[in-house]
Formats: C-alpha cells, structure tokens, sequence
C-alpha cells in the first residue's frame, strides 16, 4: 500500500459484539485504505464482512475502536456525505422515476433543481440508463435497478463507495457485465470502493486487494494483493495468473476460515 | 386451441374499450340485482311463504313503485320527491365532506405521531381503539350539545354533524396510517441514514410515500364511514335538512308508503358510493405504484 496519501478509510482495533446471544462479530480489525482502492471483503456467513462495511459507513456503532473515513470521525464523514453505499438489493423507491431515484441523495443535500437535473443527467450516461429517465423501477429488470442504484451511490461524486453484495441477486451474465462496468465507472472517477462479496472469482477480478475475513469471532484471516494489471476485461478471468490468485484466496478461506458450515466448505 | 385461435383473430373494432365494458359491467349486475329483487317477490307472494318475513308491497315494494316515487311529490303542494331528495342529500354530503377532512387529517397527524414514540402508542393506541367501541348514537347528542354552541353562525347544526362524521373517520385514518409508516423497508431507512437525512425527511422522502396504498384503503372505508356518520349525527341534532331527518321523516309514514323510505336509502347508497369513488379517482392519481400492486 502507498505510504504517500493519507488513507480514506482508516480501521482501527475495531470490535463489535452484539448483546443477543453474546456474539463478536468483529474482533479486532485493523484495515486501512488508500484513496483509489478497489478492495473486497470476502467470507463466509457470519464472518463479519457487512458488519464492518455498516460500521465504516456509521451505521453499526463499534463496540471498540476507532474508524476515520476521509480523516474524520465515521460520524462525521456520514453526516458530511462523504460516502455513497450499495446494497444487495437496488432498494429504489417505487414511487420515484428512474432519475429522480438518482436525485434523492443530491435533494437531500440541498442542490438545486437545475444543478441536480444535469448531474442526473450525466449518472445516467454513466450507468448506460439514457433513455430510462422516466421509467419507474418496476419497469427495469434486476441488473438495471443495480445500476440506478450504483448511479444514485455515486451521484454526489463521494470520495467513497461501499458495496454490499451489490451483485449478489443477479443471474451471472448480468453479475459480469456489470463486473466490467463498475470497473469502468471506477476508473473513471477514481474512488475508493470497499466492496463486499460471497464470489471468489468475483473479488479476484475487481478489486486492487482482497480482504479474506474468517468467522466466529470475524477477524481478518489474511490479505491478498491482486497484482492485474487494470484496465481489466474479459480476457483477464481466463488469464493464468487470475487462477493462481482465485487459488490463493481459496487457500486462505479453506485454512484460516476454521468452523465453516457444510455448504459453505463446499461452496468454497 | 381453435377456439383460442379464433378468439385471438377477432378484429381489433369489435372490442369495446375497457370504460365501456366496465360500466356495462356494472349496469348488468345492478340489472341482475333488480331481477332477483323481483324473483323472490314474486316466489313469496305466489307461494305465501312468510320465512323470514312475509312478503308485500310494504315490506318489499316493487322496483318500478320506488322508481316512480322519485318523479312524484311526498307531498302536496311540493317538489318531486328526487329534487327534495337530492338538496338532502347536497346538505349530508357538505356534513359528510366536512368531517371526512377533519377526520382524515387527526387521524393522519396521529399516524405520524404515534409512529415516532412507542410510549404514546402504548398509551394511546388502547385508548383509540376504546373510542370506537363506544356506538355513536351515544356520543352524537353530547357532541352536539357542547360543540354547536362554540361553533359560529353558519357552522350552527351541521357542523356538530360534521364532528360526528369526523369520530367514525379518524379512526381507519390513523391505524392504517400507522401501519403504512411503519411499513417502511429497513434498507430504505437504512439508505436514509446514509444521507443523515432528518426525521423529516425520512417522514416525508420515505414514509409518507410508503403509507400512502395503506392510507387511502383506510380513506376508502373513512368515506363511506362518513356518510353514515353524517346521517346518524342528524337524528340527535334534529337536522331536518339532511338524509337523516328524511330517513326519520318517512320511517314514520313506512306502512303508508313505504317506496319513499326505500328511495331515501337509494340516495344515501348512492351518496357513499360517490364518496368512495371520489376517493379511488385521487388514489389513481396519487399513488405511483407497480401495477400489480394496485388494487
């Protein structure tokens, strides 16, 4: 990691135990990111991996430790909008149009109507949704819900995006593509993404760094570098070098992610 | 398979657009109705049967005598009966309107109150739904003893009425209002504290477009609640203007002419279907929502 740049996203002993049933999902994670990672969270259930993204964007408060995001306190960085985050599902509002689901975040922070119109407008060309304007989510299939969604995470340009298995419900030819244009839209604007994922093939693929999490308590097992050169495509899942650090990675969730349940040992 | 072919190939012109099958529709049910109207007046008359109730031209008055009694006066000297009728009911639905908005707008200010404090909801959910259990015919005369003398020249009379009306329709208002802001997707909630959005917000942004299928199938039973309040309110207050004092004018001359107590009930129908349709046309034109969850 570049010493240069101070990180965006600074982890510190973070601890995270929840009084039902007394279990530590975090147990003292230590992580910081460089502005312009692409970095996954990988692991089985319960490892803590979208525990530590909510607690990152301030909405799961750790038990223990500090988080900086952007150099401030997590507070204040969610309260001064300084990341956009994803979810598993695209969770749009039905009762919005397309571009005015984009807009929200940007009504919330007070821009005005002409300013956001134009945004809007540039989001949509982004994601590929130019002609969807005005449609309602309904109307939209599963992959183009996800990507007004990523559209409307990255709406206000925040220096940070967080990602939360935002592929997870789509078919895999969707997943793919839309693999090659987060990569795209990343390399456009140059942020920082901490992305979260069941996918090994997946997190070898997008990210500049893997983040192997093991559960009970969840810890990080291990990091893996992703030494591919970027711009990545196609040709890059069929690249030896993508299988060695598949393999690596499946390494390190098969020995450091001890107590797996069945299905997810032969997931791996 | 042929016959699905053929159905298919029907040409386009021989389809009726959708308004004017649903209406047909309607008028052959209303048709259907009248008919069986006359099928069991007739079954009971010719065979004598008198379970559950005998039948004649008191107690079942043919379609066509209550029809006629819409075009003659009640009484000498006055009116057709459909234009007395119709001011009646003119005067009820200004009650029934009245209450309806006062109604529906405590019931959705509780809604949104209540689902910002638990403690008020356990304190005061009980005793909203308590309110209910009381039969209005108890509370119409007190509410019209102490509100009529507050209230300013042309509120006198009917706006007790519109009070009364107002108790049968905030109370649908402010349960389902709850629900539908409470219904609110976590995730969605979750998003909104990503954008440390303000209560307000998240009430107006979020919950309040989340509430709105839950708020207006209450609004729907509110308006027809609002029509029976608006009549029943009139019976204590004396109010001869209305469809209640009708109701209560021609209950006394029923084993006289009883086709007039039963067009009363017509226009009073008629006027809370008219209410319940005023408020599905405005849930059409509010309520975005994915087809198939409209209902």
């Amino acid at each position: 990691m570049s010493d240069a740049a101070p990180p965006v996203v600074r982890i510190d002993g973070v601890t995270k135990t929840f009084p039902q049933g007394n279990v530590t999902a975090l147990q003292e994670i230590d992580l910081a990111l460089a502005p312009g990672e692409f970095v996954s969270l990988i692991g089985p259930s319960g490892c803590g991996k979208s525990t530590l993204l909510r607690v990152i964007g301030d909405l799961i408060e750790p038990t223990a430790g500090t988080v900086t995001v952007n150099g401030k306190p997590a507070r204040q960085a969610r309260s001064d909008g300084d990341y956009g985050i994803v979810f598993q599902d695209a969770v749009l509002f039905d009762w919005r149009t397309v571009a005015k689901n984009i807009g929200l975040p940007l009504e919330m922070l007070g821009w005005d109507r002409a300013k956001r119109r134009a945004r809007v407008e540039e989001m949509l060309e982004l994601v590929e949704l130019g002609g969807f304007a005005d449609h309602h989510p309904w109307q939209l299939s599963g992959g183009m819900q996800q990507r007004v969604s990523i559209a409307r995470a990255l709406a206000f340009e925040p220096a940070l995006l967080l990602m939360d298995e935002p592929f997870g419900a789509l078919d895999e030819m969707t997943r793919e593509r839309l693999n090659l244009e987060l990569l795209s839209i990343w390399q456009q604007l140059g942020s920082t993404v901490v992305f979260v994922t069941h996918s090994i093939s997946e997190a070898v693929f997008l990210s500049s760094r893997v983040v192997v999490m093991s559960p009970r308590p969840g810890r990080i097992a291990g990091t893996v570098p992703i030494d591919l050169p970027y711009p990545r495509a196609v040709e890059t899942r069929e690249a030896p070098r993508f299988f060695e650090l598949v393999t690596e990675v499946r390494e390190l969730l098969r020995t450091r992610g001890e107590h797996l349940l069945p299905e997810e040992e032969a997931a791996l | 398979m042929t016959n699905a072919a053929a159905a298919a190939t029907v040409p386009h012109r021989l389809r009726l657009p959708g308004s004017v099958r649903r209406a047909a529709a309607v008028l052959a049910v209303v048709a259907v109705l009248l008919g069986l109207w006359e099928l069991y007046r007739w079954v009971w008359t010719t065979t004598g049967w008198t379970w559950p109730f005998l039948v004649n031209d008191v107690s079942m008055p043919h379609v066509w005598t209550i029809v006629k009694a819409f075009g003659e006066p009640a009484q000498v000297n006055q009116p057709s009966l459909i234009s007395i009728l119709l001011h009646k009911a003119l005067f009820t639905a200004k009650e029934a309107a009245a209450g309806f908005g006062i109604g529906a707008v405590i019931g959705f200010a509780l809604g949104v109150i209540l689902v910002h404090s638990r403690l008020l909801q356990r304190g005061f959910l009980p005793y909203i739904v308590g309110s209910q259990t009381i039969p209005i015919l108890a509370i119409a005369p007190m509410v019209v003893v102490w509100v009529n003398p507050r209230l300013p020249g042309p509120l006198q009379g009917w706006g007790a009425v519109a009070v009364i009306a107002a108790y049968l329709t905030f109370f649908p208002v402010a349960i389902n209002t709850l629900r539908g802001l409470q219904s609110a997707d976590p995730r969605a909630l979750e998003l909104m504290r990503t954008y440390a959005a303000s209560r307000w917000a998240v009430l107006w942004k979020l919950r309040v477009p989340t509430s709105l299928p839950y708020v207006f199938s209450a609004l729907r039973l509110a308006a027809t609640a609002s029509v029976v309040g608006a009549i029943i309110g009139e019976l204590p207050s004396g109010l001869q203007d209305g469809l209640g004092g009708a109701i209560i004018n021609f209950n006394q001359y029923y084993s006289l002419e009883p086709q007039e107590l039963w067009a009363t009930n017509v226009i009073a129908a008629a006027l809370g279907i008219a209410f319940f349709l005023v408020v599905v046309a405005a849930e059409r034109i509010v309520v975005r929502r994915a087809p198939e969850t409209l209902t």
